[in-house]
């Protein structure tokens, strides 16, 4: 067995992708579109802050390939009660797990760590970050907006 | 074939009807003619299966190159030194031999462009841009590649014109009984694919161009999957235009050609202005040369137009016919394998089809099967083809697509089926 496939695609990961947690849509927040024009993954992305900025809650919809999906399940588990520059390190944070090689990846990713494997399959990042790019778009304006991680 | 024994004096009943099919081509030396495919990759030998995307060149092409720039290059048509002689020469040889691949009336007829995108862009803009207008109608099928879907779209746009469809069939195949309804005289041409790219589907060309000469609109088709493949002979299936692009048939990337019947080209105003295609220029204005040259603006892509004229040599030796039927033969071959898998959905005619097959597995996404794919070495197609409209249609976010050349073979099928057994059982773990 293909010891990268393995990481790539782990039980947990493959579990995020067939049952995708907090998948919905939360009213009257503005919702955040984000999608990978070649690849045709799609989200749809709702963050309802609190009054201080946090995280209070976030929900998404969306269809793709189980990389893209799973993140997507994977990050609103993590972001959910998080303070903003919490949420924001964490963003950072993920970016580097997969995409440069990172010694001791940061405890606070928790079940995160898992999507490392992203790495080692460059062409596999921009999925892994679709749910991201669309937090940091509503990070960025908490308005309605479309994002893509790809260059026009 | 098994040999069969006759009796004396007795004919075959498999007797050949052309000259083409008296020789079995030997595909296992032909594979041998390409270096590239020569390579393990990720550990395991290649399965180059992504042939509808681009094909891979046989010596004979990389060499042509070569032996045109270490001795032949420089300018085409305006030196009158030895160079640019033998450039010009090799250059319009090349037109010359597409032109009779094409069954094209004249070389004249042919205009070198970068590939069928750059062709069809060409028809909609010079001659849409003078022969369409408001309250015309520009027909396409639902099955069309964007490169024949957006640049229509954009000359509608300019010109108010309308666009229709052809329906798409449950199995793959046009509609063609809502011809009746579509093809009225207010549509001014009819652009439609050969074979399609993701379904495999071989339109019935000579019909459509009947038709659309019936109600007085020119036919446009895309030649893409087609050129390289199966027999193609525009005088035969009657179409005023056919584009085609040259890397997906052994010749290098950015060579390829658009036909237009020499009548229709006459009326067509010219593309792109500059140099190469004109008669005499004043600061105030310019007279312009007759087709093919009023359509190749600028220093054309020599080198590769002569590859184009190699691989036109190649695929000649070998003959079309037999290609259609090698590739044909491993596209059933794997539909039917395929089908064996749990959860696989399979797009397309079932029996007469072009030599590549579109599939959708319940349990993995098509990126996420091209990536296992990949790690065992094979190139598998997963998206949605340059066909969204037609994704949409068919409910799925894409397809993967396994497409053959004559260089792939039997074992590779099987090689293709034991990774997709093992990725279920990856996948559904």
């Amino acid at each position: 067995m293909n010891a990268e496939l393995e990481e790539l695609y782990q039980q947990v990961i493959l579990d995020h992708s067939r049952r995708p947690r907090n998948v919905g849509e939360i009213p009257g927040v503005p919702k955040i579109h984000g999608d990978n024009p070649s690849c045709g993954d799609e989200i749809d992305l709702t963050v309802k802050f609190s009054p201080e900025g946090g995280v209070e809650d976030v929900k998404f919809t969306g269809q793709g390939c189980a990389i893209s999906q799973a993140s997507a399940s994977l990050m609103t588990m993590k972001l959910k009660g998080k303070p903003r520059a919490e949420a924001e390190a964490m963003l950072q944070s993920f970016h580097d797990l997969v995409t440069i090689e990172v010694a001791e990846p940061p405890k606070m990713l928790g079940d995160l760590r898992l999507m490392a494997g992203v790495r080692k399959f460059p062409q596999r990042v921009k999925c892994a970050m679709l749910a991201w790019r669309a937090f940091e778009q509503a990070l960025r304006d908490s308005g309605e907006g479309s994002v893509t991680t790809e260059e026009a | 074939m098994p040999g069969v024994a006759l009796a004396p004096g007795t004919v075959s009943p498999w007797a050949p009807v052309s000259l083409s099919a008296t020789h079995t081509p030997d595909w296992t030396a032909l594979r041998r003619d390409f270096p590239i495919l020569d390579q393990e990759v990720n550990g395991h030998p290649l399965v180059y299966l992504d042939n509808a995307a681009s094909s891979q060149k046989p010596r004979a092409v990389i060499e042509t190159l070569c032996r045109y720039y270490e001795r032949d290059n420089a300018n085409v048509h305006r030196g009158l030194h030895e160079l640019s002689n033998r450039a010009t020469d090799a250059f319009e040889a090349a037109r010359a031999k597409v032109a009779t691949y094409l069954g094209a009336a004249s070389p004249e007829e042919i205009i070198f462009t970068r590939g069928t995108t750059e062709g069809i862009n060409l028809v909609a803009q010079a001659w849409g841009g003078k022969f369409v207008g408001v309250g015309d109608a520009i027909l396409l099928t639902e099955m069309e590649h964007h490169s024949n879907l957006v640049p229509w779209q954009l000359l509608a746009a300019k010109t108010g014109a309308k666009l229709r469809f052809v329906p798409v069939l449950e199995d793959g195949t046009l509609d063609l009984a809502s011809l009746d309804t579509l093809l009225t005289p207010e549509v001014k041409i009819f652009a439609f694919t050969h074979i399609s790219n993701s379904l495999g589907t071989i339109n019935p060309v000579a019909e459509l161009c009947r038709r659309a000469r019936a109600v007085g609109a020119v036919s446009l088709v895309d030649g893409a999957q087609s050129a390289g493949h199966v027999p193609v002979n525009v005088q035969e299936l009657g179409c005023d235009f056919y584009a085609f692009s040259g890397h997906k048939m052994c010749a290098p990337t950015g060579s390829g050609a658009l036909y237009g019947r020499a009548a229709v080209l006459e009326t067509t105003p010219p593309w792109h202005g500059g140099g190469e295609m004109i008669v005499s220029v004043t600061y105030e204005t310019s007279t312009f040369k007759p087709a093919p040259h009023r359509f190749e603006a600028g220093t054309p892509n020599v080198a590769d137009a002569v590859g184009l004229g190699a691989a036109i040599d190649y695929l000649e030796a070998i003959g079309r016919a037999n290609i259609a039927a090698h590739d044909e033969g491993l596209a059933l071959l794997a539909a039917r394998r395929l089908a064996e898998l749990p959860g696989i959905r399979i797009f397309g005619p079932r029996e007469h089809r072009g030599g590549l097959v579109g599939f959708a597995a319940e349990w993995a996404h098509p990126h996420d099967l091209t990536t296992y794919a990949n790690e065992y070495g094979i190139a598998l197609r997963g998206g949605h083809h340059c066909n969204q409209p037609l994704m949409r249609k068919l409910r799925v976010p894409g397809t993967n697509r396994a497409s053959f050349y004559f260089y792939n073979y039997e074992g590779e099928v099987d090689r293709l089926l034991e990774v997709l057994t093992a990725a279920h059982r990856f996948f559904t773990r």
